[in-house]
């Protein structure tokens, strides 16, 4: 029996074997019955259009404003015709292809993308390698192909590589140690107030200075918060850090004397390129290497930034994954007690472990910290920690490329949203779709957890493999196979 | 052999869960280069010796020496660190990590330049492992989760092995594979080994001393032939054939 052909599942962990049975359902002969009928289907959605009509009647359909003189009524009969008419061709569309159907296409869907990583095992790495060879070149590319756009562009994706870095840091904790830290925000708010804080303090101290200071009081903070969890798992751990990420943001809040409280630190200091700032005029950084001022320049600067912190993020996350110290943060995610019968500690496991993501969320908060130029509580609410989680859990625990993919759906996805003109002549122009975000993330978690219930990426990669110089078997030889 | 310093040496150890009482006063000695059983009843308190060695739970009351030292107080990371490796009650191999994954971990604490000959040793002695080397733990069957559970041991370089009840839920043919192995590794290689086990033909035959614990006592102790031949160990742990 060749090695890595899988044996029967237990009951204990269901492997990947179990949701490829899942997806294989769909070879099953069809079975013929009247659930397929189109006749049904069209009875079905024709009764769900019907009850969107009764319940929208009210809601869509009526309007009534305050005018002077008392209530004016206005009829909105397009919009519940659109509502109406949406539902309808849903529900049809549904019924002929994933209710009513031997075969549903989500399960063909499933198939075909496992099929397809099981073709081409390389898959990742190569995806990966695209996705790198054009983040190095963005900024150029965006330049070049949307000119006069290419500001918003540039600052759509500092934005998600942000994210792909808080992303990165937490799947140390998470993915990684199996810790489940739901107040992952209080470090990155810890590196941005860090920096904030130098800046407003120490004349001298610049991005640069501030970034490693920030690194390491965050991972102090990691380790001031692991000390009294360390006993915690799963549930509980969860509780408490969400109150922690609380506290941090409380406490920022009201030390009105030292923080600001609500109304923040403005003034923090741009990050300056070996010295040089990026303005206009005399020893900036246009006029030290002679070409015509422009604004862009900067963004392009503060995005390759974050770029390679990331990179960093993700890089040291890889190799530690090899090391000793990276091995027993998945042991410890595995089964606690056998890592101690082999002599680890757990105590220095579980604390570098959350001293580590801390760090590199300090590292982004400082670089958010720069971006923005003002920094409040308000952007470190527990919506920011969902947020992060989310993407580790939605990319797969553990998957460093998951997080990328699902950084990029989710950030990307919802500033999409934003630039959807046609949204706001359906829904009337007060329609702000990004109000509407924790909705779609809400719908997105859903339909993914569903269609791939391990997450995005859920293969893992193993760190160590038998290294044996394959010998060319006689046999082989002879069929011309060896290689 | 019984002139010199016992390897490990059990003296009136009493541990408690709360309140709970689980060990009354245990003696209990193991020689370099022997081998010993443990053999009892289900809840006799077997398991719970085996863990209060290893440091948790830690003994209330009486002392355990290692080496001649004591290390009834000591951390568990730490006593695993001298040279003692433990297969636990139930495998708790790495489910999600492979073979190799599991093995590394093993050897974690050993200097990198033993590895590839441990490696070899140890896919040796189990063949198997060295099959499945890329597959992942969970996906073993019962059998090769208990060898790996052994060789993720054996990778950290023991003078002493413990083993908690590796026979259980396997097949006659691997029970003797797996008891083979201890056999050949006591051998060859002088690995002092504590053994726990329920089946308990298999084990006296193959052990120096056993002992026997009823209700966190240690009730019987001797040679394993003589434990074999004694009626009251035949009676409670040898009739109605596990043999
Ligand atoms: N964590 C625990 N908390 C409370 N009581 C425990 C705990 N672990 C074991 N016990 C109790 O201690 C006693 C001894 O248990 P132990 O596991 O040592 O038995 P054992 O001899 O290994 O049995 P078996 O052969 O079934 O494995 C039992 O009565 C058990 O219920
Ligand atoms: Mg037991």
């Amino acid at each position: 029996m060749a090695a890595g052909t899988p044996t029967a599942p237990t009951a204990s962990n269901r492997p990947q074997g179990a949701q490829r049975a899942l997806e294989e359902r769909g070879d099953m002969p069809p079975a013929a019955d009247h659930r397929t009928s189109m006749a049904g289907s069209l009875r079905d959605a024709a009764t769900a259009a019907f009850l969107v009509f009764v319940l929208g009647f009210f809601f869509l359909g009526v309007r009534s404003d305050i005018a002077p003189g008392g209530l004016t009524l206005t009829f909105r009969w397009g919009l519940l015709a659109i509502a109406v008419a949406i539902v309808f061709g849903a529900r049809l569309l549904l019924n002929i292809f994933v209710f009513r159907t031997a075969r549903p296409l989500t399960q063909r869907m499933g198939g075909a993308i496992s099929a397809q990583g099981r073709a081409f095992p390389n898959l990742g790495k190569w995806l990966g390698r695209a996705l790198f060879a054009f983040a190095v070149i963005l900024p150029f590319f965006f330049t070049y192909f949307f000119p006069g756009r290419e500001r918003q562009y540039i600052d759509l994706a500092i934005l998600i590589m942000t994210y792909i870095m808080l992303g990165w840091g937490l799947n140390i904790v998470v993915g990684l140690a199996g810790l489940l830290d739901l107040g992952y925000v209080a470090f990155y708010a810890v590196g941005a107030y860090s920096f904030a804080l130098l800046a407003q303090h120490f004349e001298f101290i610049g991005f640069w200075t501030a970034l490693p200071l920030a690194g390491l009081l965050a991972a102090f903070w990691g380790i001031i918060l692991g000390f009294p969890v360390l006993r915690l798992r799963g549930d509980y751990l969860a509780i408490v850090t969400l109150a922690f990420g609380e506290i941090i943001r409380v406490v920022l809040l009201n030390w009105y004397e030292f923080t600001g409280g609500p109304d923040g630190i403005s003034g923090i200091p741009k990050p300056t390129f070996f010295g040089l700032e990026f303005v206009r005029g005399e020893g900036g950084f246009a006029d030290f290497f002679g070409i015509p001022f422009h604004n862009i320049h900067r963004f392009i600067y503060l995005y390759y930034i974050i770029f390679i912190l990331a990179i960093i993020t993700n890089l040291v996350t890889l190799r530690l994954r090899k090391m000793p110290v990276g091995r027993a943060w998945e042991a410890l995610r595995e089964d606690e007690i056998a890592c101690r019968s082999l002599g680890i500690n757990t105590t220095n496991t579980k604390l570098t472990a959350f001293a580590l993501g801390a760090m590199f969320g300090g590292f982004a908060g400082s670089f958010f910290a720069t971006r923005q130029g003002f920094i409040s509580p308000e952007s470190f609410t527990f919506l920011e920690s969902a947020i992060i989680l989310a993407i580790v859990v939605l990319g797969g625990l553990g998957s460093q490329i998951g997080v990328v993919i699902s950084s990029i759906v989710m950030i990307g996805g919802i500033e999409l949203l934003r630039n959807l003109g046609f949204l706001s002549q359906i829904f009337g122009p007060n329609f702000e779709p990004t109000q509407y975000r924790m909705l779609i993330f809400g719908i997105a978690m859903v339909l993914i957890m569903v269609w791939k219930p391990r997450g995005l990426v859920s293969t893992r990669e193993p760190t160590a493999v038998l290294k044996e110089k394959k010998r060319i078997g006689a046999d082989m030889v002879a069929q011309g196979e060896g290689h | 052999m019984n002139e010199r310093q016992p390897l490990l040496s059990v003296r009136k150890v009493e541990t408690y869960y709360g309140k709970i009482v689980a060990l009354r006063g245990v003696d209990v000695d193991v020689y370099p280069g022997e081998i010993v059983t443990l053999i009892g009843a289900n809840g006799a308190g077997k398991s719970t010796l085996m863990m209060t060695i290893c440091g948790s739970p830690q003994a209330r009351a009486g002392q355990i020496l290692y080496d001649g030292e004591d290390i009834t107080a000591t951390p568990t990371h730490e006593i695993m660190r001298k040279g003692i490796a433990q297969s636990p009650e139930g495998r708790r191999i790495f489910p999600r990590m492979t073979v190799m994954e599991n093995l590394q971990m093993g050897a974690s604490l050993v200097a990198a330049e033993h590895f590839d000959g441990d490696l070899k040793r140890i896919f040796e002695l189990f063949p198997r492992l060295k099959e499945r080397s890329s597959q992942r733990g969970g996906t073993l069957s019962g059998g090769e989760q208990q060898m790996l559970a052994i060789a993720r041991a054996l990778m950290s370089r023991p003078k002493l092995l413990l083993l908690d009840e590796p026979s259980l839920g396997l097949a006659p043919l691997i029970v003797k594979q797996i008891f083979e192995v201890i056999k050949e590794l006591n051998r060859t290689d002088g690995l002092t080994v504590f053994l726990v086990e329920q089946n308990a033909f298999h084990a006296l035959k193959l052990a120096h001393r056993g002992y026997v614990m009823v209700n966190g006592n240690i009730t019987m102790s001797g040679t394993g032939a003589e434990l074999l031949k004694r009626e009251e160990v035949r009676a409670a742990y040898l009739e109605g054939g596990r043999h």
